[in-house]
């Protein structure tokens, strides 16, 4: 494993690199690399819940829709500032995400699987039944905010910059969580539930603490995207947003956080370029990576990378001084 | 009193289908512990290959038999090839693995037969059946007659033949049976087989009612998941009648309560999910699973 300092410094590679952007790219594609940001956001928010928990959801696109129609809904009805939309929508996913998970509790691995399904083909409909505020099958028009205190930056250029402080807030906070005590809990209750109660962990309480941290990542993650895109419609969260998000992480990488910059980069990109080949073609690309992932690559890209890292590392030729020591 | 009546019938044929499609959940879900979120596509599938032989001018019984010699065959090759890698491996995995067939198989047919909803014709006369003051749709009968047929085959197959009990041992006791010189592998591919054949049935049976489009099992599957659920995933007899408990809740509730009409139809499905995993996970038939610790 490369020592710290250098995962460090390539993580403020990237970071420059996304920075740099801006000034180089056409807002087209800002508006396509903003939309991996937001997936980026989801995923790591699914991927808490799956990967590291072991929980599996298949409606994880039911909690983005819920923070996309906060927003949508607090814009369109109550001009409230967007700002705080966002905001709303995480906390009221974080509720509704952990009041979901205290019965997901007694349900384990296929029938936690299957309540959620039904879930993610339920939603669409639910949208549609409460007209009145949802504006039915239409959807709502929103309109793209413009950049605050005067920055010279058109609307893209800022929801860009935007979500990019929005995604490093979250991974800080979501490697600090995972790094620490909580983190600890969390997986030792996907790897082995009894021993770790018997250790001590409140399994019932990290359990519906991983559900609600998880829904409030995704939710997030649907805020920015009614922004961003400024427009929402129920069909738009069928249940295959649900399985392209599972794409997303198992393809990035099961309990891994860079994993979801990956998986993002894959679902946002893979599609548009087998777009040309078939309408279907995208999804039939979904289903070949995800059954070819589980079989060759169960870690995902992330772990194939910290993999090849590690043998690099271990093989490199050894500097004179630490050769000069060893021999010694 | 009519009306109701007719309600009750026309949800008897509906659950009927959903109860079919169950039925196949769990007959994989007791050999091989997965539960195979691609039977609705595999069940659509199916379906469009009856379309296309009828298409060819195929009569419709023998689209029918050859359908589900194919289903049968199809069944058995996705088991052997897609499945079997991931035999005993975490449920995460399974679960994936069958998300990745559901999205392929819907995807192919949406590039072979594109997204544009089909016809789909029946075997049985347009005309209604008149009994008193009460229609019945002859379609209605006739789906649930041979969902009925069928389901006794099933039956007379597992209780009364060699391999009928070489398969009902592999799914109990596979280490014993493999000492008894069953191939469990193959009697879990069977069982595969004999799922698809049992789905295609119920797409051919639903189809003339939803119309053919590559998404038109969707809302089937989350039926069946909900009888399955409902009459318990390690009950075969439960599951078929589950379904037709929930083909006959979802009518009356469509017709007699106001908000819940047509469109919140797969909310009700979902509730009903989330209602019978808390209040008894085991369904109303089925065994409690017991882990030892």
């Amino acid at each position: 494993m490369p020592p710290r300092a250098v995962r460090i410094g390539v993580v403020l590679v990237a970071l420059a690199v996304a920075l740099a952007l801006p000034l180089t790219l056409s807002n087209f594609r800002l508006f396509q690399f903003t939309q991996v940001f937001i997936y980026a956001i989801a995923l790591l928010g699914l991927n808490i819940l799956t990967g590291y928990n072991g929980q599996i959801s298949l409606g994880h696109g039911a909690f983005y829709a819920i923070g996309a129609y906060t927003t949508a809904i607090m814009i369109d009805q109550w001009n409230v500032s967007y700002g705080w939309t966002i905001l709303v929508a995480g906390v009221l996913c974080l509720v509704v995400g952990f009041l979901f998970g205290i019965p997901a509790l007694r349900l384990e691995g296929l029938y936690l699987a299957l309540a959620t399904f039904a879930l993610a083909l339920a939603v669409p409909q639910i949208l549609k039944y409460f007209e009145h505020w949802t504006g039915g099958s239409q959807g709502i028009v929103l309109s793209k905010p413009s950049a605050p205190w005067g920055l010279k930056l058109n609307p893209d250029q800022w929801l860009y910059l935007m979500t990019l402080g929005v995604l490093v807030l979250l991974f800080v906070l979501a490697a600090n969580l995972l790094r620490g005590r909580t983190g600890r809990a969390i997986v030792a209750i996907r790897d082995n539930p009894i021993a770790a109660e018997a250790m001590g962990v409140n399994t019932a309480l990290y359990k519906s603490l991983a559900f609600g941290v998880s829904a409030a990542y995704t939710g997030i993650a649907g805020a920015l995207s009614a922004l961003v895109i400024a427009f929402v419609a129920p069909d738009a969260f069928n249940v295959f947003l649900s399985i392209t998000f599972l794409t997303g992480i198992v393809i990035g990488g099961l309990a891994s956080i860079s994993g979801a910059i990956f998986g993002a980069l894959f679902i946002q990109f893979i599609p548009n370029w087998a777009q040309d080949i078939s309408k279907a073609a995208p999804w039939a690309i979904y289903g070949v990576f995800l059954i070819g992932f589980m079989y060759v690559m169960p870690r995902g890209i992330a772990g194939a990378l910290r993999l090849a890292a590690a043998g690099w590392w271990r093989r490199r030729p050894e500097p004179p001084a630490a050769a000069a020591r060893s021999r010694r | 009193m009519d009306i109701l009546i007719q309600q009750v019938v026309s949800g008897l044929a509906t659950g009927g289908i959903y109860g079919s499609v169950a039925l196949a959940l769990v007959m994989i879900y007791q050999a091989t512990d997965v539960v195979n979120y691609a039977q609705g596509e595999m069940a659509m599938f199916s379906t469009y290959l009856a379309w296309t032989m009828l298409n060819a001018g195929v009569p419709y019984w023998l689209a029918f038999a050859a359908t589900l010699v194919v289903s049968f065959v199809l069944g058995v090759a996705i088991e052997r090839i897609v499945i079997r890698p991931v035999e005993g491996a975490p449920v995460l995995t399974i679960v994936i693995v069958c998300i990745g067939l559901l999205v392929i198989l819907n995807s192919v047919a949406g590039w072979i037969y594109s997204y544009i909803q089909k016809p789909f014709p029946s075997p049985f006369p347009p005309k209604p059946i008149r009994v008193g003051n009460i229609y019945f749709g002859a379609h209605d009968i006739g789906a649930l007659a041979v969902t009925l047929l069928v389901l006794a085959g099933l039956y007379v197959f597992f209780r009364f033949t060699t391999l009928g009990l070489a398969m009902r041992a592999a799914a109990q006791n596979p280490v014993s049976s493999r000492l008894c010189g069953i191939r469990v592998g193959w009697m879990l591919a069977i069982g595969w087989g004999l799922a698809a054949l049992v789905g295609a049935v119920a797409g051919m049976m639903v189809a003339p009612i939803v119309f053919l489009d590559p998404n038109m099992m969707a809302g089937i599957l989350i039926y069946a998941f909900a009888s399955a659920t409902l009459g318990g995933f390690t009950s075969p007899g439960g599951a078929v009648l589950g379904g037709l408990i929930v083909g006959v809740i979802e009518n009356l509730a469509g017709t007699y309560v106001h908000f819940i009409g047509t469109e919140l139809k797969l909310t009700v499905a979902l509730a009903l999910i989330l209602i019978v995993l808390l209040v008894r996970p085991s369904g109303l038939f089925g065994r409690a699973a017991i882990h030892r610790v």
